[in-house]
């Protein structure tokens, strides 16, 4: 089985959502719980889920690459991305992205050599007033990250 | 800076608020609401058996107009969906906040939940629709939770489900998240990625209400609209539209973001002046100087601050000072800030973000992006601005859905109102202010 019983289940609650014969419709929530499982997506994880909905594989790699939250290659442990738009640029975000790519070491797509941190520049995650926002994991929303913030983040995370 | 956390001051999104009204940050839960007056709308549409075209009369009557982006009459659309069609209907919520600027909705969602599950069901009611479906931006993951537990408390308390509250009114209401793609913000592709595709936009007509999720009539409205409902139903449509100004209905809640003292969402009376607005969200950073203002999310043109210094707040004042007022995302930048590197970036979105089905808008997009970029980085060539123009031109109206007129505005009203600052940058290669962008 590629994935647990308890991913299952909840794919199996997300299906529940809509009709019975529109089980694609639980493509994206099945794809998240997949990732969230296995840290990314590969074909076999992303032909499981076709098979699993009853979909043709193309249609659930199409669905995959489009959204920009899917990772069809591995990424590091902790996923930092950093929301650059212009709302967030005025609001400290540009210095931010600064700070976090010397304290790792890395640009934006990269990964650090310990596979711990990947850092990505992101568009906007509709938190504008929280800026400078980065986004942890997909599913944790870092709020008002000044330089001492960051730090304490990566400190937490290692 | 950031925005309040709670628990915050009950007025902290303005004293005329009603949507955000008595909100403390943790009092979000059903019987919270409840005891806010919540549901009391739902209640009284059902005990009275208020028919369904008197509540789309008084939609009308508010001129509540859609809140996230198009400001179409909310009461026309849903008139829209066909009476007599016997089949499956289906509503849908717009909470794909993505718009540059914009994050209402992400406060409306996590501090009142209710008020927009009461607002679905009322438009259920309203327009005959027994499913429907809140889309919820994929990056605000814990709000999605969040509205997963109300819609567990609204279920149990049986506001939503069969029979709600004894009457023949059965609605199912779900939430469904996004996952990273701006364009899924646009109605249409928003509908294609609940049927599990890419989020590509449709050609229309036929529009949702005729051929919306699953080819069946759909109503989408965006989370603020919804919002607005169950206070109209209860106060009525003249009392909403007296709040703001003719065609103008109600409060809007503008997001505040950028060179300004407190960031932050504010519930206002649509005509509020932009100078009071201004200053609830705390003034201008540091004393500076206001310099340009995109008063409504980042597709929409910016405005000179001397402009917007004269301008109110409501869909008929911006549009008429050369704007639109689109989700009400206000984004406030001083004299310290260069224009071609705004812009830059604003490009790069687009151009990002394009879903690349329609080639001007896949082509146009990076086409503007390389030009802008080669301008900021002193490489531009004198013809480049009217170049711009063009390419502008040729994107906005060719395309299926709006994002490549998204693309073009900004680019157009950038050069149009700086176009001094742009010529500098060509002329010399370096920039008119300071860099602290």
């Amino acid at each position: 089985m590629v994935l647990s019983p308890e991913a299952l289940a909840r794919i199996d609650r997300a299906t529940a959502k809509y009709p019975s014969d529109q089980r694609q419709s639980a493509v994206m929530a099945a794809l998240t719980i997949a990732q969230d499982e296995k840290g990314w997506l590969s074909t076999e994880t992303m032909d499981f889920v076709a098979q699993y909905l009853g979909m043709p594989p193309i249609a659930v790699y199409e669905v995959a690459s489009f959204y920009t939250m899917y990772h069809l290659k591995p990424v590091g442990k902790h996923k930092l991305t950093i929301c650059t738009n212009l709302p967030c640029a005025l609001q400290g975000a540009t210095a931010a992205a600064e700070h976090l790519k010397q304290k790792l070491g890395i640009g934006f797509n990269e990964t650090t050599a310990d596979g711990l941190f990947t850092l990505k520049e992101g568009e906007c995650m509709g938190a504008c007033g929280d800026a400078p926002v980065v986004l942890l994991n997909n599913k944790r929303m870092c709020c008002t990250m000044t330089p001492d913030r960051l730090d304490a983040l990566i400190k937490e995370l290692k | 800076m950031g925005l309040p956390v709670p628990p915050f001051a009950h007025d902290v999104f303005g004293p005329d608020a009603i949507i955000l009204k008595g909100l403390d940050g943790l009092n979000w839960r059903l019987k919270d609401y409840e005891a806010r007056g919540g549901y009391q709308a739902l209640r009284k549409v059902l005990a009275e058996k208020i028919p369904p075209e008197a509540i789309v009369n008084e939609v009308k009557k508010s001129a509540l107009r859609g809140r996230g982006g198009a400001g179409f009459p909310a009461g026309l659309k849903w008139s829209f969906m066909p009476r007599r069609f016997s089949g499956q209907k289906y509503l849908v919520c717009n909470s794909d906040e993505g718009e540059p600027g914009t994050f209402k909705d992400r406060d409306i969602l996590r501090y009142n939940p209710h008020v927009v599950i009461e607002g679905m069901a009322l438009a259920a009611y309203t327009t005959g629709a027994s499913v429907g479906y809140n889309y919820i931006h994929g990056e605000i993951w814990d709000i999605y939770e969040r509205f997963e537990e109300a819609l567990a408390e609204a279920r149990a308390a049986g506001y939503i489900g069969k029979n709600i509250l004894g009457s023949d009114l059965s609605f199912e209401l779900h939430a469904h998240h996004g996952f990273g793609a701006y364009i899924c913000g646009e109605e249409t592709g928003l509908l294609e990625s609940i049927e599990g595709k890419r989020g590509l936009p449709r050609f229309r007509p036929p529009f949702p209400a005729s051929y919306g999720l699953y080819g069946k009539p759909t109503t989408v409205n965006n989370t603020e609209t919804f919002a607005a409902v169950p206070w109209i139903v209860l106060n009525g449509g003249e009392a909403y539209v007296n709040l703001g100004r003719p065609n103008n209905g109600g409060t809007k809640i503008f997001s505040v973001s950028g060179d300004v003292g407190r960031p932050g969402n504010y519930e206002v009376p649509l005509g509020t002046p932009f100078a009071k607005l201004l200053d609830m969200a705390g003034g201008m950073r540091d004393g500076r100087k206001l310099k340009a203002c995109i008063p409504g999310g980042s597709s929409m043109p910016v405005l000179p601050g001397g402009v917007m210094m004269q301008t109110d707040m409501d869909y008929d004042s911006i549009a008429k000072a050369g704007s639109m007022l689109g989700s009400g995302a206000v984004i406030v930048m001083d004299e310290t800030r260069c224009m071609v590197k705004s812009l830059l970036r604003l490009s790069y979105f687009y151009f990002e973000e394009s879903c690349g089905q329609c080639t001007p808008c896949r082509e146009g997009t990076g086409w503007l992006y390389r030009m802008v970029h080669r301008i900021e980085h002193g490489k531009g060539r004198k013809e480049d601005l009217d170049v711009l123009d063009n390419v502008a031109d040729n994107i906005a109206g060719r395309t299926i859905c709006a994002l490549g007129d998204a693309a073009a505005l900004p680019v157009k009203s950038f050069v149009k109102h700086f176009r001094d600052e742009f010529k500098y940058h060509i002329e010399h290669g370096k920039c008119l202010v300071p860099e602290y962008l």
